[in-house]
C-alpha cells in the first residue's frame, strides 16, 4: 500500500475542491494513511470469479413513464440560493468553459 | 501565445492523413426529463422547469425515463449497434456550475448500444463510419455571462444560471476513429452529422434543431504524418453548431495540426472552440491528468436490461435505413450513379419520392425538382423543401403536361405562378391564359399562313429536306404565342404539304 | 405515570380511548424537550437541533378534530414523533447536522415525513445528528454534540445520537432514524432503547439527504420493540420516487411483535456469529449478551453457533463504499444554489468560492472520507479499492445466505462497549470506525437488524445491546425475536430499563 504523501492529498483535495489549509494538511494527511493501511487488508481478498455487488437488492428495469409532474416555483426554487438575478441563480465568474 | 501557422488545406494533406473522431449529443424531444417529471420545452422562463431531483436539491432522486431508453434503444438499432442486455448508469464526477450535483449521470463502460456503423455517402463515394457506442445521459444547465466585454465566459464579472435545461435527456453517439477520408474528410465529418440528423428526425425522437442546440457535435481531430499508422495528439472542437461549421471547424484544424506538426511543435491535447464568424477555434481548457471523473456506477439507480422482446419490438418500429433506402430507390427509379449523386447533393431524393407517389414517373420529377426548382432555390438562398413548390402541385403540373394541356416551357410560368400563390395550377393556367392550343383550327390557319410566306421552304422540304420543317414550325409558334402543341404541328405540316 | 413515560402504543390507546388529546401529548413533550434539550447552557442534552412546537401543536389540534369527527388517519394519528435531520422536511430547516447546510429550508417533502404527515402524526422536531451521519459518538455535529441521557459525560452514539437520545430521554415516544453502518442501531445500544434498520430498499430514501445509497436505510427509534414495529409499518413500502425501492408491501410487523412478547420461541433457531466474538467485546457486554442468550434458550429458541467468514473484511469494504459513495454525493454542496457561501477576498471566481466554502463548511470527519472516498475512485485506484470493496459484498451476501440456511435469526452484541466519554476518542477516526464491527455486515448485504436493550454493564451502570439480524425482507423474525426477548428481559427487571435521571419524573438533572 503506497502512503499518500502531503501533495497527493494536496491533489485530492483539490479534485473534491476542498481548500484546505497547511495546518488541516498536516493533521488530516497522517489520519488518512492510518485509515488507508486499515482498509488496505482487502486488497486480493476477493478473485475475477467474485462479481461486484452495487445494490444487495438486486433488481433491474426501474422505470417511470414520459409524464410531466409539477415543477417548483421559480421562488421555491431560488429561494434557498445565496444570490439570484432576473429569477437565475448568481454565481461567481466561472473559470474555463463547458 | 505564439501566433499560429496554419496551413493551406491542400498542403496539410501533401504531408498528413487526419483522424477523426466525432461525438453528437442529440437531445431527446421526449416530453418530461431524463431522471424527473419535468417538462422539457425549449425556451421558458428561468428555473420555471426545475423540481428537487433536477435541481440537485438534497435528498432528492433520480428515476428512469421509460421514454428515453426506448429512444436510446431506437437510436442504437438505427446505427446498427448491438443493444446491452444489461447496462448501467454511472456518475461523471466533476465540478461545474451549471451542474446541479457536480457529478453527470451518465453511462460510462456499460452503454446501453455500442459497436454500430452508418455508412455516409460523399460525392459518389461511401465512407463506412464505425459506430462505438450511443449511451444516455443527461444535459447540464445554461448560464449567461454578465460583464466584461463581449458577454463571453472570458472577463465576465459573474454568471447567471438557469437550470430548465438540466436532466433533458441526450443521447451521445460517439464514432470511431475516422481514418482514410483525406482530404475529404471534411465533407464525411458534414455529411455523417447531416445524415445522422436525418436519421434522428426520421425516427422522430428529437427535434434535431442544430440551432437550438438539440443536435450538438463535438470534432475530435488528429494528423499523423502520411504512411505513419500511429496516430497524433487529438484536440476536441466543442458545440460546432451546424452542419456546415462540423466542415469548417475539420478544415481549419487540419491546417492548425499541420501548421504546429512543420515546425516541430506538439499538439496541445485540449478543448476548442469553434467561432462561427471567424471559422477558427481557440484554445479551451487543457486536458490534464487532474480531469479525473472518478466514474463509478450511480447507486441510486438500478440496471438497465431491456429484453430482447422490447429490442425486437422496437427493431420492427424503425424506419428504413436511409442509406438503404436510396439504394433501393435509385435502383426502382432507373437513376444513373451520376443522376442520384445531383438528386442526393440537392436534398430531393424525398421530395422525388413523394411526387412519384403522387403519380409522376421518376425521370419527371427528378428533371423538375433538380433542374428547374433547385435553381429557382438557390437563387433565393433556401433549402429546395423550401423553394415555395410541393410534391404534389410538381405531379399536378407534370400531368397537365402529360394531358398535352401545356408544355414544359408552360409549366415553367405554371410554376412562377405557384411560388407567387397565385391558387392551384389550373386556376393559373386560367388566369395567364396558358393552355396549349389544341384546336387543330387555329393552328391550320397558322400553318397556312406560314406556308404561303415561305413558298421556297414549303419546297424545299417537299424535296426532302426534312430540317427545313424548323422554319415554317418557328413561324407557327410564333403566330400561335407558344401555345401549339408541337407535335400536332408538324403532322399538320406535313399533311398540308402532301407527305 | 406522566404522558411522556407512555409508549407509542399506550398513546395510541389513550388517544382513541378519549383519555387525552394530541395537544395534551405534544405539549408534554414539547415541555420535556424544553426542559431537557437546552442546548444553550451547556448542560442541556441537545438532542433536537429544530423544535416546532407551533407546528407541531397546530397538527395536534387537526389530530384532534379528525378524532372527535370519528375520522383518525391512522393507529398513530396525534403521536408526536421526531425526525432526524438528515430527512427533507417542507418547511422545517434541515442541515444533516452539517454548517454547510445551516439554515436551509426544503422546498419538498421526504417521502417518509409525507408518509408521517398523511398519518396524522405532530412533528415536534428535528434531532441532531453527526455531520451527514458520518460518526459513531454524535461527536461530528457542527452544532455541538448530543449528551447520553444516562450520563451527560457520555456519548450518545453515532450517528443518530439526537433520535435516540430523545427517545431515551422521554422528549418522543417515536423517532426516525437512518443507518448506513449502524446510526440507529449503535446509538440504540448506547442510550438503552430499541432501533431498527429495516431491509434495504423497504422504506424510501426519497427525501434522505445520502450519505451512502447503497447503504442508507431509515428506520424507526423507539422505546419498544412493538412501538418500532407500529411505525415501521407506516414509513415502510414502496415508493415510485425511489428506483432502489422494493415492491414487498411491509406488513405483518406489530402482529409479530405481539406474537413474539407471548413469550414462545419453539423451533426458532438462533445463530450467534462466530466471528463477532473475542476480545474486542468487553466483558460487561459479553456478560449482558450471555444472559440474553440464556433466557432465548429458556422461550425454546435453538441456539448455535455460525461462521460468517467474510464479516473479517466487512469494515474495510465499508469503509471504501462510503467514502466512494459519499464523496460524489456531497459534490452538491458548492455554494452556488443553497447552502453556505465563503467568499474570499480578492476577485474569486466560481471555483475559489467552492473551495472555501466547502473548507469552511465540512467538518473534518467529512473531509477525511470525501478524501478517502475521491482516492478509492481515482483512476488507477478503482479496482483496488472501490471495485474490490464491491466483490466483498459479494462474498458477505454469501456468507447470509448460507447461514440463513441454518439459522433463523443471527445474534450478536450490537457494539463492543459501553458508551465513552465526550472527547475520548474525538480525534481518532479509527477507533470510532471499530464501533461498527457488528452493524456493518448487514448495511453490505441489505439485512434487516434490531437493536434492543440487553441490560446494564455491571461495571459502569450504562446500557448495552444485543442485535439480531434477519433475512432480506424476514424483518418480522426480528420483531417476533426482539419482542420475546424484551418481554422476558423487562419481567427479569421488573421495568424497562431507563436512564435514571430521565426515568420517574426526571429531567436529567436529578
Amino acid at each position: 500500500m503506497p502512503e499518500l504523501s502531503r501533495d497527493e492529498v494536496r491533489h485530492l483535495a483539490d479534485l473534491a475542491r476542498i481548500d484546505l489549509s497547511d495546518a488541516e494538511l498536516d493533521h488530516l494527511a497522517p489520519q488518512l494513511n492510518v485509515i488507508l493501511e486499515a482498509v488496505a487488508s482487502i486488497q486480493g481478498v476477493a478473485g475475477d470469479d467474485v462479481a461486484a455487488t452495487s445494490h444487495p437488492i438486486p433488481m433491474t428495469n426501474v422505470f417511470r413513464e414520459d409524464v410531466i409532474r409539477p415543477s417548483l416555483t421559480p421562488a421555491q426554487a431560488l429561494a434557498m440560493a445565496p444570490a439570484t438575478e432576473d429569477d437565475k441563480f448568481s454565481v461567481p465568474r466561472i473559470l474555463g468553459e463547458e | 501565445m505564439a501566433t499560429e501557422t496554419i496551413v493551406p488545406f491542400d498542403k496539410a494533406l501533401a504531408a498528413y492523413d487526419p483522424a477523426m473522431g466525432l461525438e453528437v449529443h442529440v437531445e431527446l424531444n421526449t416530453n418530461s426529463k431524463m431522471f424527473c417529471g419535468c417538462p422539457t420545452v425549449f425556451g421558458g422562463e428561468p428555473n420555471t422547469q426545475v423540481c428537487p431531483t433536477c435541481l440537485g436539491l438534497p435528498g432528492a432522486m433520480p428515476v428512469v425515463n421509460a421514454k428515453a431508453v426506448e429512444s436510446a434503444i431506437r437510436i442504437g438499432l438505427a446505427l446498427n449497434c448491438e443493444i446491452a442486455e444489461w447496462c448501467r448508469f454511472a456518475r461523471k464526477n466533476y465540478f461545474y456550475p451549471d451542474m446541479p450535483k457536480n457529478f453527470q449521470t451518465s453511462q460510462y463502460d456499460e452503454p446501453i448500444a455500442f459497436e454500430g456503423y452508418m455508412d455516409v455517402e460523399v460525392e459518389g463515394e461511401t465512407f463506412r463510419v464505425d459506430i462505438e457506442r450511443a449511451h444516455m445521459e443527461e444535459d447540464t444547465g445554461k448560464s449567461t455571462h454578465v460583464g466584461g466585454a463581449t458577454g463571453r465566459i472570458q472577463g465576465a464579472d459573474y454568471s447567471l444560471v438557469d437550470y430548465n435545461r438540466a436532466g433533458i435527456p441526450l443521447i451521445e453517439i460517439v464514432t470511431k476513429p475516422i481514418l482514410g477520408a483525406g482530404e475529404k474528410a471534411p465533407l464525411v465529418a458534414k455529411a455523417y452529422v447531416a445524415q445522422l440528423r436525418d436519421l434522428i428526425v426520421a425516427l422522430g425522437v428529437s427535434d434535431a434543431r442544430m440551432d437550438q442546440g438539440s443536435i450538438r457535435a463535438d470534432v475530435n481531430l488528429s494528423l499523423a504524418p502520411k504512411g505513419s499508422d500511429v496516430l497524433g495528439t487529438r484536440s476536441e472542437t466543442k458545440n460546432v453548431n451546424s452542419l456546415r461549421s462540423v466542415e469548417r471547424a475539420v478544415r481549419f484544424e487540419i491546417g492548425r495540426h499541420a501548421g504546429i506538426l512543420n515546425e516541430g511543435g506538439k499538439v496541445v491535447q485540449e478543448t476548442r472552440h469553434f467561432h462561427e464568424d471567424t471559422g477558427e477555434t481557440t484554445s479551451g481548457r487543457e486536458k490534464s491528468d487532474a480531469e479525473d471523473y472518478r466514474y463509478f456506477p450511480e447507486p441510486d439507480l438500478v440496471p438497465v436490461a431491456p429484453s430482447r422482446e422490447w429490442v425486437e419490438e422496437l427493431r420492427g418500429t424503425l424506419p428504413e435505413n436511409p442509406t438503404a433506402k436510396k439504394t433501393r430507390l435509385q435502383a426502382e427509379y432507373g437513376f444513373t450513379d451520376l443522376e442520384m449523386r445531383d438528386v442526393w447533393a440537392a436534398g430531393a431524393l424525398p421530395l422525388i419520392e413523394a411526387t412519384v407517389v403522387a403519380g409522376t414517373t421518376p425521370q419527371a420529377a427528378r428533371k423538375w425538382w433538380v433542374a428547374d426548382l433547385l435553381r429557382r432555390a438557390n437563387d433565393a438562398g433556401v433549402e429546395l423543401a423550401e423553394v415555395g413548390v410541393t410534391p404534389a402541385q410538381v405531379a399536378a403540373v407534370q400531368a397537365l403536361v402529360d394531358a398535352k394541356t401545356i408544355n414544359d416551357k408552360l409549366a415553367r410560368q405554371v410554376f412562377d405562378g405557384l411560388i407567387a400563390g397565385e391558387g392551384t395550377p389550373e386556376e393559373i393556367i386560367e388566369k395567364r391564359g396558358l393552355a396549349l392550343v389544341s384546336d387543330d383550327g387555329p393552328l391550320i390557319a397558322a400553318i397556312d399562313d406560314a406556308l404561303a410566306a415561305q413558298p421556297d421552304i414549303a419546297d424545299k422540304i417537299r424535296g426532302g429536306n426534312m430540317g427545313a420543317i424548323g422554319a415554317i414550325m418557328g413561324a407557327v409558334m410564333k403566330a400561335t404565342r407558344g401555345q401549339a402543341d408541337a407535335g400536332r404541328a408538324r403532322e399538320l405540316i406535313l399533311e398540308k404539304l402532301g407527305l | 405515570m406522566s404522558l411522556i413515560h407512555l409508549s407509542a402504543a399506550e398513546q395510541a390507546a389513550a388517544l382513541a380511548a378519549g383519555e387525552v388529546t394530541s395537544v395534551e401529548l405534544t405539549q408534554a413533550h414539547l415541555d420535556q424537550i424544553a426542559a431537557t434539550n437546552r442546548p444553550e447552557n451547556g448542560v442541556g442534552l441537545n438532542s433536537f437541533l429544530h423544535v416546532d412546537a407551533e407546528g407541531a401543536l397546530a397538527q395536534a389540534a387537526a389530530s384532534d378534530a379528525r378524532r372527535a369527527a370519528g375520522a383518525p388517519l391512522h393507529e398513530l394519528d396525534g403521536v408526536p414523533i421526531a425526525i432526524k435531520d438528515v430527512l427533507a422536511t417542507e418547511g422545517l430547516p434541515t442541515t444533516a447536522g452539517s454548517k454547510i447546510l445551516e439554515g436551509w429550508i426544503p422546498p419538498y417533502d421526504g417521502t417518509v415525513t409525507a408518509k408521517i404527515k398523511a398519518a396524522g402524526l405532530p412533528i415536534l422536531g428535528k434531532t441532531n445528528m453527526d455531520e451527514f451521519a458520518m460518526g459513531s459518538a454524535n461527536e461530528n455535529s457542527a452544532y455541538g454534540p448530543v449528551k447520553n441521557p444516562w450520563d451527560h459525560t457520555r456519548i450518545p452514539g453515532g450517528s443518530g445520537g439526537g433520535s435516540a437520545a430523545a427517545v431515551s430521554s422521554f422528549q418522543a415516544a417515536l423517532a426516525i432514524g437512518s443507518d448506513t453502518g449502524g446510526s440507529i442501531r449503535q446509538p440504540g445500544a448506547m442510550t438503552g432503547t430499541v432501533g431498527v434498520k429495516p431491509t434495504y430498499g423497504s422504506v424510501s430514501r426519497y427525501g434522505v439527504i445520502a450519505l451512502a445509497n447503497s447503504l442508507d436505510q431509515l428506520g424507526p427509534v423507539t422505546r419498544t420493540v412493538l412501538d418500532s414495529a407500529l411505525l415501521h409499518e407506516l414509513i415502510g413500502g414502496h415508493d415510485p420516487m425511489d428506483s432502489t425501492s422494493v415492491a414487498t408491501a411491509v406488513t405483518g410487523l406489530a402482529d409479530a411483535a405481539r406474537q413474539g412478547a407471548a413469550g414462545d420461541l419453539a423451533g426458532v433457531r438462533v445463530g450467534i456469529v462466530k466471528e463477532l466474538q473475542g476480545d474486542a467485546w468487553s466483558a460487561p457486554v459479553v456478560e449482558r449478551f450471555e444472559e440474553s442468550i440464556e433466557i432465548l434458550k429458556g422461550l425454546g429458541a435453538e441456539v448455535v453457533e455460525v461462521s460468517l467468514p467474510s464479516f473479517v473484511h466487512a469494515m474495510a469494504a465499508y469503509y471504501l463504499i462510503l467514502p466512494a459513495e459519499c464523496s460524489s454525493n456531497l459534490a452538491k454542496f458548492d455554494a452556488m444554489r443553497y447552502g453556505l457561501r465563503v467568499t474570499p477576498d480578492g476577485d474569486p471566481s466560481a471555483e475559489d468560492v467552492m473551495r472555501a466554502s466547502r473548507d469552511a463548511g465540512f467538518g473534518n470527519e467529512v473531509k477525511r472520507r470525501i478524501l478517502i472516498g475521491t482516492y478509492a475512485l481515482s483512476s488507477g485506484y478503482y479496482d483496488a479499492y472501490y471495485g474490490q470493496a464491491q466483490k466483498i459484498r459479494t462474498l458477505i451476501i454469501e456468507d447470509f445466505t448460507k447461514a440463513f440456511e441454518q439459522v433463523d435469526v443471527l445474534v450478536s452484541p450490537t457494539a463492543p462497549t459501553t458508551a465513552w466519554a465526550l472527547g475520548e476518542k474525538a480525534d481518532d477516526p479509527l477507533a470510532n470506525y471499530l464501533q461498527d464491527l457488528a452493524t456493518i455486515p448487514a448495511n453490505l448485504a441489505g439485512v434487516p437488524g434490531i437493536s434492543i436493550p440487553s441490560g446494564v454493564s455491571s461495571v459502569d451502570g450504562l446500557p448495552t445491546g444485543i442485535q439480531f439480524l434477519a433475512p432480506v425482507l424476514e424483518d418480522a423474525r426480528l420483531y417476533r425475536v426482539g419482542a420475546a426477548l424484551e418481554a422476558a428481559l423487562t419481567k427479569q427487571w421488573g421495568a424497562p430499563i431507563a436512564a435514571p435521571a430521565y426515568a420517574g419524573n426526571g429531567n436529567g438533572e436529578a
